[in-house]
């Protein structure tokens, strides 16, 4: 979680633009609950408070979203991306109006890696969905953050939900053509 | 070369490239991060001729750090919370000697209760140890601070604190642009001691002082102390005329043009404050911003600046419990004697953080005479939690041995 908006961050000022990464640590042992705030903006960033507001949520683990109150401040229309393999209607989620974006990343991590890490491929999958990085950015972050296999697999995981975002727009204009 | 990259790291290098001879360091969240790169530094031979001491406890750490620097070595240290505590009986004896050593406090609560998380309790439970304490309010101050606290230190052979926001900062990946060698040698000359421990030539110092002198070696060291506030001002100008960054020096200014409302607060809260300055002022409201970056030796030209305010609202994150705060106390001196309307405020204890909302509710309410002038201020307390928590303390009252 803490790596993945380091790399978000990274991504994004490769890109020109002014970014901030900060984790909010709280029990420092693999598998609690954690959160990181992400920040990117085109003029620099001042502000150190965590964000309250955010224009994306990620949801690495979908049994999070139990927690009451982790989508406070998320703004209607703002985007909901949960690392499950079930459909978005099939989440249970109701009472909310983002717009709530499903993909298998723990799946597709673990076909490649043999092991469930959805990071990448969540932001491969973000930067699909919301531009807010390009995927090569993205990719080169990866690959100055891990060296060798691990680089690669993790790029090649970010085109992975990159695809899949992509996929996901894609169904998403078919059907507004269709309705 | 801006680089985005954890502030902790960005400090690492940065030290590293001061030159220092001995770095004597134990470790503790949230400062682990700096000491766990200058480890690395020093491994991969990227310190120079710098010695890594692994000591046994901060107390261990800081007492290398004298011995450092007594035998004319550049010495740095950095700690956070009760490791700053368990500095204490040494941090006197550094300044005391007049050894020029630097250390990053990675700002941490005080316990109990146990809390790894930001405030500035540690760094003021130590205002009175004779140490200069710098103040970063970002990253990039942070590492531009850690070579302008050798530089004042070894000026004045005064030791220096910079202090940054554990976890906030220290934790926090951003662009930062490390001065390269060549700018830091331009700032730092080789270190040139007082006064060398050598074998060869037998002196001692540290040697009992009695009443008959006491007096007077103190009263010195409060007047080398208040010359700082003409060398932290000159090195902070070096250092733009060098790096062309504009870093340091005594308080920083924002909007203060005909502001009605002043903020005071140090740390990385300012940046936060900033923005709600510009939100405010695009609404009509004449706020504005006075950021403490030098907090010992206090910077008593803020007077003049304050003096214009008709309220000044000061946010401290710790409290001098039975007294107010720190900061607000001094404050509450500087404008002793004027009209100006002092709001004593503690906010963002143990790492509560400091919003937008809490800020822009503070100025918002001291403008429209909302805000206790009298009385301490808890600006984030969940007062419903603590009423309750308090009816139950006098119930029990009477409970008892």
């Amino acid at each position: 979680m803490v790596t993945a908006a380091e790399l978000l961050s990274v991504a994004a000022f490769a890109q020109g633009l002014a970014a901030q990464a900060i984790p909010s640590f709280g029990s420092e042992r693999t598998g609690a609950p954690v959160v990181a705030f992400c920040r990117v903006a085109h003029r620099p960033i001042r502000s150190h408070d965590p964000i309250t507001t955010p224009d994306a949520v990620i949801v690495q683990d979908p049994t999070m979203l139990q927690i009451p109150g982790i989508l406070d401040g998320l703004r209607p229309g703002g985007l909901l991306l949960v690392n499950s393999a079930r459909r978005p209607e099939d989440l249970g989620l109701t009472g909310t109006s983002a717009r709530l974006v499903t993909v298998p990343a723990s799946e597709l991590s673990r076909s490649r890696l043999g092991r469930p890490v959805p990071n990448t491929v969540l932001l491969g999958a973000l930067a699909g969905l919301t531009g807010i990085v390009s995927l090569s950015a993205l990719q080169e972050a990866i690959r100055s953050r891990f060296s060798g296999d691990a680089g690669e697999h993790n790029a090649a995981l970010a085109a992975d939900g990159h695809r899949v975002a992509h996929e996901t727009l894609a169904e998403g204009d078919s059907r507004a053509q269709a309705g | 070369m801006l680089r985005q990259v954890e502030g902790s790291r960005a400090v690492a290098e940065t030290v590293a490239r001061c030159r220092p001879d001995v770095v004597a360091a134990y470790p503790i969240s949230p400062q682990t991060h700096i000491v766990e790169a200058l480890s690395d530094l020093v491994a991969e031979g990227r310190a120079g001729r710098c010695r890594f001491l692994m000591v046994e406890s901060e107390f261990g750490a800081m007492s290398a750090c004298i011995g450092a620097s007594a035998a004319g070595g550049r010495a740095y240290t950095a700690t956070a919370s009760q490791g700053l505590l368990f500095m204490a009986e040494a941090l006197p004896n550094a300044s005391g000697l007049r050894l020029p050593i630097v250390m990053t406090v990675a700002n941490r609560a005080l316990g109990a209760p146990i809390n790894i998380w930001n405030d500035h309790s540690d760094a003021m439970s130590q205002r009175d140890a004779g140490w200069i304490q710098l103040f970063a309010a970002s990253n990039q101050e942070a590492v531009d601070l850690h070579v302008q606290a050798f530089a004042v230190a070894e000026s004045l052979h005064v030791p220096v604190m910079v202090n940054m926001d554990g976890f906030v900062l220290t934790h926090a990946v951003e662009a930062i642009d490390v001065p390269d060698q060549e700018q830091v040698d331009a700032l730092l000359p080789p270190f040139r001691p007082l006064h060398v421990l050598d074998p060869e030539h037998p002196v001692t110092i540290g040697a009992m002082v009695g009443p008959e002198a006491f007096t007077e070696v103190k009263y010195l060291e409060a007047r080398r102390q208040l010359r700082a506030l003409d060398v932290v001002g000159e090195v902070a100008e070096r250092f733009h005329d060098v790096t062309g960054r504009r870093s340091g020096g005594l308080t920083s200014s924002y909007r203060l043009e005909d502001a009605d409302v002043v903020l005071v607060g140090l740390g990385s809260l300012l940046g936060t404050a900033a923005d709600v300055v510009d939100e405010l002022r695009d609404q009509g409201m004449a706020v504005g911003l006075l950021g403490v970056s030098c907090f010992r030796p206090w910077p008593f030209e803020v007077r003049d600046t304050l003096a214009r305010a008709s309220r000044v609202v000061v946010l401290n994150r710790a409290v001098s419990v039975g007294a107010g705060t720190v900061l607000g106390g001094d404050v509450r001196l500087t404008l002793a004697g004027t009209p100006v309307v002092v709001h004593d405020v503690v906010s963002g204890l143990g790492g509560r953080p400091v919003t937008r909302d809490l800020l822009r509710r503070l100025l918002t309410d001291a403008a429209e005479g909302r805000l206790s002038d009298h009385e301490l201020v808890f600006a984030d307390l969940d007062e419903s939690l603590a009423a309750r928590a308090l009816e139950s303390e006098l119930d029990h009252e009477e409970v008892g041995p």
